[in-house]
This record gives C-alpha cells, sequence and structure tokens, in this order.
C-alpha cells in the first residue's frame, strides 16, 4: 500500500463547500494514504456535531436555479428572505435523491479511516466558539502543527 | 460470471461511496478472495481501476450490464 501523505486546509464553511474536504479525505483513506485536514475559519463549522450548513445562491452566478429563477430574478432574487433556506433544502433533497453522501456520513467515514481533524485554536479564540460543539477525537492546533505534517505531504490543498 | 466470495452492492451510490464501500468489505476478507461488486454511477468505472492501481488489489472484472457496472475485484 501507499505511504502517502494528503493535507488538506479546510476554510469555508457552506454545504457545497464541504465535499471537497472530506469526499478527497475519505477516498485518500481509502486508498493507503495518510490524511491530515486542518479547519479554519468557516471551515470550523465542518466540525460541530450538529452540521447546519447552507448553501447560498447570492454571489454565486454558477449555480444552477431551479424553474429558471436566475432568468426571472438576476442577481436580487437570490437575495430574497428565505432563499437560502429553500436553495439549502432543495440542495439536499437533490443530493439524497442521486445518492450523494451526506456530509455526516463523509465526515464519519473520515473518522473511521482515521483522518486526523485539527482545529485552528486561533480561530476557535477568535470567533468565541465553544470546543464543546465540535465532535470528539480532534485536536487543537496552529500554523506549525499544520506544517509539521504538510511538510512531508505528497499533496497539500486549499480548499 | 466468475466466481466470488462476496458481493457489496453500491447500486444507487455516488462517487466516492462505491470505493468506500469497496475498501472496507476487502478489509473483512482475506488475501486471494474475490468482491463483486453493483454499481451504477458510470464514474466507478474510472474509479475503480484507479483504486485498484493504488491499492495493489487486482481488478479481475469491469463490465456493464443492463445499465449496471459490475467488478471483480481480488484483494492482495
Amino acid at each position: 500500500m501507499s505511504d502517502k501523505k494528503l493535507a488538506i486546509i479546510a476554510t469555508k464553511g457552506t454545504l457545497d463547500w464541504a465535499y471537497p474536504p472530506f469526499i478527497l479525505s475519505s477516498t485518500a483513506a481509502a486508498l493507503g494514504y495518510e490524511v491530515q485536514i486542518f479547519f479554519t475559519f468557516y471551515g470550523l463549522q465542518l466540525l460541530k456535531k450538529k452540521l447546519a450548513l447552507q448553501v447560498s445562491p447570492l454571489g454565486n452566478p454558477g449555480m444552477p436555479m431551479p424553474m429558471a429563477m436566475d432568468k426571472w430574478f438576476p442577481v436580487l432574487g437570490t437575495a430574497i428572505p428565505g432563499m437560502q433556506s429553500i436553495m439549502t433544502m432543495m440542495m439536499k433533497n437533490k443530493m439524497k435523491a442521486k445518492g450523494v453522501a451526506s456530509v455526516g456520513e463523509l465526515r464519519d467515514l473520515c473518522h473511521e479511516a482515521e483522518v486526523r481533524m485539527i482545529a485552528c485554536q486561533m480561530t476557535v479564540d477568535l470567533f468565541d466558539l465553544n470546543p464543546k460543539e465540535f465532535i470528539d477525537g480532534i485536536d487543537f492546533g496552529g500554523a506549525a502543527t499544520f506544517f509539521e505534517f504538510a511538510g512531508e505531504a505528497d499533496i497539500t490543498l486549499y480548499v | 460470471m466468475a466466481d466470488f466470495d462476496q458481493e457489496l452492492d453500491a447500486t444507487g451510490l455516488n462517487c466516492p461511496l462505491p470505493i468506500l464501500r469497496a475498501k472496507k468489505a476487502l478489509g473483512g476478507m482475506s488475501a486471494g478472495q474475490v468482491l463483486h461488486i453493483i454499481a451504477t454511477d458510470p464514474g466507478s468505472v474510472k474509479d475503480f481501476e484507479a483504486f485498484a492501481k493504488q491499492t495493489g488489489n487486482e481488478l479481475m472484472e469491469s463490465k456493464e450490464e443492463g445499465g449496471k457496472f459490475l467488478f471483480l475485484i481480488k484483494k492482495v
């Protein structure tokens, strides 16, 4: 088996951007990689026990909108109150229908595969986040902690 | 269809679940045993090739049958 290493920095806390770190980490682990993810800034949302991730059509012209909404309500339509919840619900339903794993499921698989997850201590302090809200089995550290592993990684990604 | 020791139904599952489930199933098998995987994700064809190449497990067969993708993987 390979003894390769993958290091990822996860910086985004939206439903859509939660996927790349967890899909790549779980797959890499299945391929025999040793994997570490460093969660910083909004990426810390991905470590919460209770995931409340949303996807926003606001400022995202690449997002396919249902019923050609983007055609009838360009830009401003995406800012209508409630639009974010609607889009999040629709995205979740679509993912379920297409057999795409939930973020929680992928995160569990990463955990099972011993993917090491590190929460950025500085951001935890900055946003006054409560470490008790995070899942068990994670570590807290800083930039130097990331480099300790990333310095020897074969692949390093910033998501 | 060649013989196999265990079967994994990954129909309806999308990337990367078929690979992850296969990895888990292989983990519980012994060397030389064969896993039969049934998937519907078209991406799984290339993915199982890549999986076999990187893990050393042998992809003995890969074929499409009635809209389903069937794989035989022998555990290394």
